[in-house]
């Protein structure tokens, strides 16, 4: 089965990285996966989304028409992506930076204070491993142990990031 | 990353330890990477495909979306004992840089994006006229002028009838994934040799950033031949000469002719595509690199609803897959142009078809990204206005 997902914020939130590791994860666990990433020509305040493919079968096109899932960093992104989410789809929702919910009644919303959790837990810049958490919990795509193997290999070994990164990440499992 | 490592050819004068480390990362890298899969954007697989395929020259300059790859060939190739990584002043400086290293019998490249390729058609065009071999990769954008960052296929004229001036044509590879990026990497360096034209991969700025897992199937012999005609100091023989121009017309046409006969083989003999679903189509789409994956997934949509829709997808777009397009016109009369401009392979695919089918269009210009679902619905409509069922 073919699920796409659009990850959406502002550049250094951490939107690349987290659409990133969960390709890495899925390929891990033998899926076909594409990942497409959209940036501005500015690296951190304009706009960032990335589209992520994961299936059992070959993927055709990497361009989602209209995704399984939206995860929205802040109001933006919300309210560019709400109208493109199947219906029945889930959005997630970093409820620390969206005030106002999604205009759509048919669609299953998932809201994490993912901001606040992060900065509780002494770094808000692992905000995007706190909605990413509790993504996978939500979505099922990939196991838990394989994001984290994966976060391993990206944080080079360096063992405070692992930790940080860690703990956000089950922060945002357990949450849902 | 995959980490630097040395292959044995390209430092032909080791001391036994520095041989003995060469062969243990040697190892190291085919334990690695000829096993698994790795995560890589397109870009970065060029690179990579391009340091396997014996490449051991890269200039650049930069300019999105290609910059991956100059990153790429900075940290990784110019580490390699007996590789030069050059960032250029400008554009038109790397080609003649490929230009240089391409005389001396080296496997040399460069890339950039359109307004960069433009910059180049002057080197181009004298590479052509010395019969020198390269290869220039375009990871095209929006269009024209500066245009946008965006992914789109606005280059697809100036790739196949040369790009420059003067009567000669590059070989020219319309890639679809990161995986046949790098394949045909590999390919680009082996044809251009072969014919000692410069070859091209036509990209796309999606197709660059996109990351997909990739295999390097290619590994470039532990020797590669060294060229008959490379300018590598002239001690014990006479001198040879590498030029572009000639005041003797009659020379100039002898040297048109022999390229024309280069173009002529390269289409007997190795002309690439994918037919997908063509079998039973009644309507098949034409399209090449990204746009051809996204009608990929419309076709399986309209596949499912029960339409009789297949694909055509030219590899080579230069030598265009003339035969193979106008043998799908014995069972199929419509056919649908799909790319990211406003019609220009369809031109080609006419010429194919000699008449033999009628050509709709639809395209999507400017680095605006066409969704499957709106290719959908542009094939259904035409299904049923043309009473196909």
């Amino acid at each position: 089965m073919l699920i796409k997902t659009v990850f959406a914020g502002f550049g250094g939130q951490g939107v690349l990285s987290m659409g990133l590791n969960l390709t890495q994860a899925a390929m891990q666990e033998g899926k076909f996966v594409t990942y497409l990433p959209a940036y501005g020509a500015e690296v951190r305040g304009g706009t960032a989304n990335c589209t992520v493919s994961i299936s059992d079968e070959e993927i055709s096109s990497p361009v989602a028409s209209s995704p399984n899932f939206v995860v929205a960093l802040n109001q933006p992104s919300m309210i560019r992506f709400q109208n493109t989410l199947q219906s029945g789809g889930v959005m997630f929702l970093n409820s620390t930076l969206i005030s106002v919910p999604p205009d759509r009644g048919d669609i299953e919303v998932v809201s994490i204070p993912a901001n606040a959790i992060a900065e509780k837990l002494g770094s808000i810049k692992s905000a995007n491993m706190v909605i990413l958490g509790a993504f996978i919990k939500k979505s099922n795509l990939v196991n838990l142990q394989s994001l984290i193997d994966g976060l391993i290999v990206a944080m080079k070994g360096n063992q405070k990031l692992i930790k940080i990164n860690n703990e956000a990440l089950s922060a945002g499992f357990n949450l849902v | 990353m995959p980490p630097v490592t040395y292959r044995l050819h390209a430092k032909k004068t080791m001391s036994a330890p520095d041989a003995l480390l060469a062969l243990l990362s040697a190892l190291k890298w085919r334990l690695r990477f000829t096993v698994a899969k790795v995560l890589m954007t397109g870009n970065a697989a060029i690179g990579e495909a391009a340091i396997r395929a014996g490449c051991q020259c890269y200039f650049g300059y930069p300019i999105t979306p290609q910059n991956e790859l100059t990153e790429y060939m900075a940290s990784n190739l110019s580490r390699r004992p007996g590789c030069t990584f050059i960032q250029a002043e400008s554009e038109i400086a790397a080609i003649n840089m490929v230009y240089g290293a391409s005389v001396t019998g080296v496997r040399a490249m460069t890339s950039s994006s359109s307004p960069g390729i433009s910059l180049k058609q002057e080197g181009i065009s004298y590479m052509a006229a010395c019969q020198l071999p390269g290869l220039i990769v375009n990871m095209s954008r929006g269009g024209p002028g500066l245009g946008s960052i965006a992914a789109a296929q606005s280059d697809y004229h100036q790739s196949t009838r040369g790009g420059g001036h003067g009567d000669y044509r590059t070989i020219v590879f319309g890639p679809s994934s990161v995986q046949e990026l790098a394949d045909l990497t590999h390919r680009a360096f082996e044809l251009s040799d072969k014919y000692s034209i410069p070859a091209m991969i036509l990209g796309d700025g999606m197709l660059g950033q996109m990351m997909e897992p990739v295999e390097f199937k290619h590994e470039a012999p532990a020797q590669l031949p060294v060229r008959a005609n490379g300018l590598r100091g002239a001690k014990g023989r006479p001198s040879r000469f590498v030029r572009t121009f000639t005041s003797n017309p009659a020379e100039l046409e002898e040297l048109n002719w022999s390229l024309f006969r280069r173009y002529q083989l390269l289409q007997k003999n190795e002309v690439s595509c994918e037919n997908y679903l063509t079998d039973d189509a009644q309507l098949i789409v034409t399209a090449f690199g990204i746009a051809a994956r996204i009608a990929k997934g419309a076709i399986n949509e309209a596949r499912a609803a029960g339409l009789k829709v297949g694909l055509f997808r030219p590899i080579t777009l230069f030598p265009f897959p003339q035969q193979q397009l106008k043998e799908l016109a014995k069972n199929t009369k419509y056919f649908l142009d799909f790319e990211m401009n406003m019609g220009q392979m369809i031109d080609d695919v006419k010429l194919s078809l000699e008449g033999a089918g009628e050509v709709a269009f639809y395209g999507r210009p400017g680095g605006v990204i066409p969704t499957s679902t709106e290719f959908l619905r542009v094939i259904t409509r035409l299904y049923y206005q043309k009473g196909l069922s």
